[in-house]
């Protein structure tokens, strides 16, 4: 090959600067849109495998029960049932479902099938059949002779001394070996506890308070509803292993923990990731993966088990319901000096996620606020309802609307314009997390250094959209207008317990296959990734080939959770990215003679500091796969999160509030985010305006009954309203472009902060509007009109708060916010 | 378990004919499914979110809520019709563009029912495409760019109607897969 003549002009713009961003910062659209907008069968259930089975589940119609006896015959004699298992057939292996990373912090307490049941859904027997009818009519089939026992659904009562038990105290956990540790107390139902002080000294600080403002919150449990339901499908081959197709957030955890539950050595498994519709949380959880495996082995045949809608709401994971009581000591100049959190959080049947749900409710939520001391008590407890796990936000969504309506009440305490009263007391640039601790290396010292933070921007250009210091249009009469606003942080990862990455190979054509154990959840991850790739490889988003995820095949990663995949897997991608990079440019230097130093790539094409030599990729992988030199080119990058950058989010809503209905409808809603900067704009405020609508729907609507028996009244969306675009205020959001020194190209995370900030920025206009404060969500016009009534019956004095989670619950079915018109009209 | 006895029907399913054989009490999108038309989705199976949508002899329709029989001899359309020759419609490049499909589970019964509204309704405002998407549940969006990509597929529809119609075209705006329809 000839040697290139490197171009005579002077490279443009100075030196030392970086060159400018072509593929990174720009909306371009997801690499796996087309396939998406055309209806094509990406998606697990869209898969068709030769000769399977469908599997159902018979579900325990009791809240806490035992198994005395099981016949299985009927069923079993039905033409077209080809396996029906109970607690007999399966290894009893205690274990944990969460997706967490080894060990897992969450006790393991749970066996696939227990003849101890434990809610109304939990998993009595496993059938597979030739069609899902015939399942379906063998679980009716099957006989069960059931002792019911006492059940507890209110975590106070289940704290208390002889309540009923649901476990054992002495289950399994890798730390701990027989007892997950010293705060797991089966004897009082709690999963996990924490009580952590921070600071000053928490008494002497809050005796020095010229006020003491308190406040109990309460949140209710609510369903994650992705549209596609969670479905998974085993398959025996005939090399002795275990393929699973799933529709999972956490590829490799599921592959250990499914390990685990087979007793069976992690090489036997394979567990592969589709596309997935939706999972925000609901699915960083092994839930059907072990039911499909041991089906497909009693059988010999690949098994299929697809939850139904009403398994979703009643039988798989939900957000945990809270209580929360605030207390703050607060100077008279509006400085915050003791802050104190104390929760109660009920994780329902199984503990998984229940001790770190409950903490993030804390450790998410109080390092926003510059205290001189803190105090924090958290316990999950257990109660026989459905099993509470992640939900987008971990436990912050629940602290924050404790802790921003609480600010708010302190403001009007105190008579501060909340704006200026959070302006005085947040986080800054420069700050450490006064919260989250690391104690691995001896003395404690901050997780978190705050390098970058643009909350101030956020706050000033937010209040600037909704024009915060503007006379609005308060109403009269029956409908009245009030503004409310709420912050809040998150994460990028957890800090010291992520691992991501990819590895890249490059192709004849100078195109690249990216490969990545990241789960893309449908908030676009693997476009993100391959815009990271593409942008440090110098080529086009058409020339990356995105896989993911294949435990047999891609880069471990710890999945899709915790707002980690940019900022973890993508600082790995760019990694992977360089590292071929630099093999190209060796390469490419042998071709042309000029240092490799001097070379880089753009284009498809490497440029020397001058521009284009006229040597393209294509060229250079002939070379490297055809040519003299022969070798692939191909190299893997990983990263870890010692530091977990937090993006930040401030929320301002209008709203109208109808005195006779109350019912709220939420008019305007801005969202400002400082997420770092932004690898995908479209994508990011697509993640922005999904996490606002989900987290009104938290405000304003979404409530999952139980009757008194434990059942779960409304498993349907016809009964729990998932808010429409009819519901959906008019949103302006506006990315806050901050970049964070350590992130890839500058990014942080921004999928799970805007979700905390509704319900509190709801419940913050409310009382703008109308005087009243509801502190318990969902905010319905049932509350609303029951603080109205309280407030005008009030004689005189302060302003009567009857919210709270003592109010009188709202007994209708439907819930308050109009729906939209029938289906298929 | 006595299999009930299949019942034959056949319909035009995005320009192709299609020969079942169902069980009396299949669904539509049972049917569909099972034919590897795959774009309607089950998601809830109560005709409550609308991601199963599919057009029925020009009508859209929630295909979990609707007997496989009810379309014997009629025309339906999936999302997988809507593109032509490889060629998105002007709803699906909106959809793709603005970014308006997430986890994309919701996406095919959106296009379903903003073709539906484009067809009776070329020129709507934002109010009109929210009312003809109310019963859509999305859990991803926000329904921000699903209204915005609606919007602007109707504008380029429209523009590109009015070309057609400077140049003389009788059948203006229309793909060809609807002659059925009309």
């Amino acid at each position: 090959m000839s040697t290139r003549t490197p171009p005579r002009s002077a490279p443009p713009g100075a030196p030392g600067v970086a060159p400018p961003l072509r593929v990174v910062g720009r909306g371009l659209p997801r690499v796996d849109g087309r396939a998406l907008v055309t209806g094509s069968p990406v998606y697990t259930a869209d898969m068709d495998v030769p000769d399977m089975l469908h599997g159902k589940i018979l579900h325990s119609p009791l809240a806490h029960a035992r198994i005395v006896a099981i016949d299985t015959g009927a069923a079993r004699a039905l033409p077209g049932v080809r396996a029906v298992l109970t607690h007999l057939d399966v290894p009893a292996i205690l274990h944990a479902t969460a997706g967490q990373p080894f060990p897992e912090l969450s006790p393991y307490d749970t066996r696939l099938l227990d003849p101890h049941l434990r809610y109304v859904g939990d998993w009595v027997a496993l059938v597979a059949a030739e069609s899902e009818a015939i399942a379906e009519a063998a679980l009716a089939l099957i006989k069960v002779t059931y002792q019911e026992l006492p059940a507890v659904f209110d975590p106070v009562e289940a704290m208390r001394d002889g309540a009923p038990k649901l476990h054992e105290p002495d289950v399994a956990h890798p730390l701990f070996e027989r007892s997950p540790g010293p705060t797991y107390d089966a004897r009082h139902n709690i999963a996990g506890h924490e009580e952590i002080w921070r600071g000053a000294d928490f008494a002497t600080t809050m005796a020095a308070a010229d006020h003491i403002v308190t406040g109990t919150y309460h949140t209710p449990r609510i369903a994650h509803c992705a549209l596609e339901p969670h479905v998974a499908i085993a398959h025996a081959d005939g090399y002795d292993r275990l393929n699973v197709w799933s529709s999972t957030q956490v590829p490799y955890h599921t592959r250990r923990q499914l390990a685990r539950v087979l007793q069976w050595p992690v090489s036997r498994i394979r567990v592969i990731k589709l596309r997935v519709g939706g999972g925000f949380g609901g699915k960083q959880e092994m839930v059907l993966e072990p039911a499909v495996a041991v089906l497909a082995m009693a059988t010999g045949r690949p098994v299929r088990i697809l939850y139904s809608r009403q398994e979703e709401f009643a039988a798989s994971r939900v957000r945990h319901p809270m209580t929360i009581h605030m207390r703050s000591g607060v100077a008279s100049d509006g400085t915050l000096l003791a802050l104190e959190m104390r929760v109660i959080s009920d994780t329902g049947a199984y503990g998984g996620h229940g001790l770190t749900v409950a903490q993030g409710a804390g450790h998410k939520t109080l390092c926003l606020y510059r205290a001189r001391a803190y105090h924090f008590v958290a316990d999950a407890v257990y109660t026989n309802s459905p099993v509470s796990g992640a939900m987008r936000g971990y436990g912050a969504p629940q602290g924050y609307f404790a802790l921003e309506s609480h600010m708010d009440e302190i403001a009007a305490r105190l008579g501060l314009d909340p704006l200026d009263f959070r302006r005085r007391n947040h986080v800054r640039r420069g700050d450490y997390d006064p919260i989250n601790l690391d104690s691995s290396s001896g003395a404690p010292r901050s997780q978190r250094h705050f390098r970058s933070c643009a909350l101030p921007e956020c706050l000033t250009r937010g209040a600037e959209a909704i024009g915060w210091d503007l006379p609005f249009d308060r109403g009269q009469g029956v409908v009245r207008r009030g503004r409310g606003l709420a912050t809040a942080m998150q994460g990028s990862g957890v800090a010291g317990s992520e691992l991501g990455g990819a590895s890249i190979k490059m192709n004849e054509d100078g195109s690249f296959n990216v490969m990545t154990g990241a789960t893309d959840i449908g908030q676009g991850s693997d476009t993100v990734l391959a815009q990271i790739a593409a942008e440090t490889l110098g080529v086009g988003l058409d020339k990356i080939i995105m896989h993911s995820s294949d435990t047999d095949i891609d880069v471990f990663d710890y999945g899709s959770y915790a707002s980690s995949t940019t900022f973890v897997t993508g600082t790995g991608v760019r990694l992977a990215a360089e590292a071929v990079r630099d093999q190209i440019l060796a390469v490419a230097a042998r071709m042309t003679g000029c240092p490799a130093a001097d070379l880089h790539l753009e284009d498809g094409r490497v440029h020397a500091a001058g521009g284009p030599l006229g040597l393209t990729l294509a060229e250079v992988a002939l070379e490297t796969l055809y040519g003299s030199r022969r070798q692939q080119i191909m190299a893997s990058g990983h990263a870890s999160c010692h530091d977990s950058p937090p993006p930040f989010h401030a929320q301002f809503v209008e709203i109208a509030v109808d005195c006779e209905t109350g019912q709220i409808r939420v008019e305007r809603s801005v969202n400002a985010i400082d997420m770092g900067r932004a690898i995908n704009p479209r994508l990011a405020s697509g993640q922005v305006e999904g996490a606002i609508a989900m987290g009104l729907g938290f405000a304003l609507s979404e409530e999952l009954l139980m009757d008194e028996r434990g059942q779960v009244r409304n498993p349907a969306f016809v009964d729990y309203k998932v808010l429409s675009c009819l519901d959906m205020p008019a949103m302006t959001t506006i990315l806050v472009d901050d970049p964070e020194p350590t992130g890839p190209f500058g990014a942080k995370s921004c999928g799970e902060v805007p979700i905390n900030t509704p319900a509190p920025a709801v419940a913050n206009a409310l009382f703008d509007a109308l005087g009243i404060r509801v502190r318990s969500l969902p905010i319905t016009a049932e509350k609303v009109l029951a603080a109205l009534r309280a407030r005008d019956s009030a004689p005189t004095g302060p302003v009567a708060h009857p919210g709270g989670p003592f109010a009188p619950q709202d007994g209708a079915r439907h819930q308050s916010v109009p729906g939209g018109p029938g289906p298929g009209s | 378990m006595p299999e009930p006895t299949p019942v034959t029907i056949e319909c035009t399913v995005n320009g192709r004919l299609h020969r079942w054989q169902s069980p009396p009490g299949a669904t539509l999108l049972e049917a569909l499914r099972e034919a590897h038309v795959r774009g309607p989705k089950l998601v809830c199976g109560t005709g409550d979110c609308c991601a199963c949508g599919v057009m029925l002899n020009g009508r859209s329709v929630n295909s979990c809520c609707t007997l496989a029989a009810q379309a014997a001899g009629a025309t339906v359309l999936t999302v997988e019709g809507l593109a032509e020759d490889g060629q998105l419609h002007p709803l699906q490049a909106a959809f793709l563009e603005t970014g308006a499909a997430q986890c994309g589970f919701c996406t095919p019964g959106l296009l379903i029912r903003a073709y539906a509204l484009l067809q009776a309704q070329p020129d709507p405002d934002e109010a009109a495409v929210r009312v003809a998407l109310g019963g859509n549940i999305c859990r991803c969006t926000g329904y921000v760019k699903p209204v915005e990509a609606v919007l602007e597929a109707a504008r380029r529809m429209r523009a590109a109607a009015a070309d057609a119609t400077r140049q003389g075209s009788v059948e203006p705006g229309l793909p060809a897969s609807d002659s059925a329809l009309r």
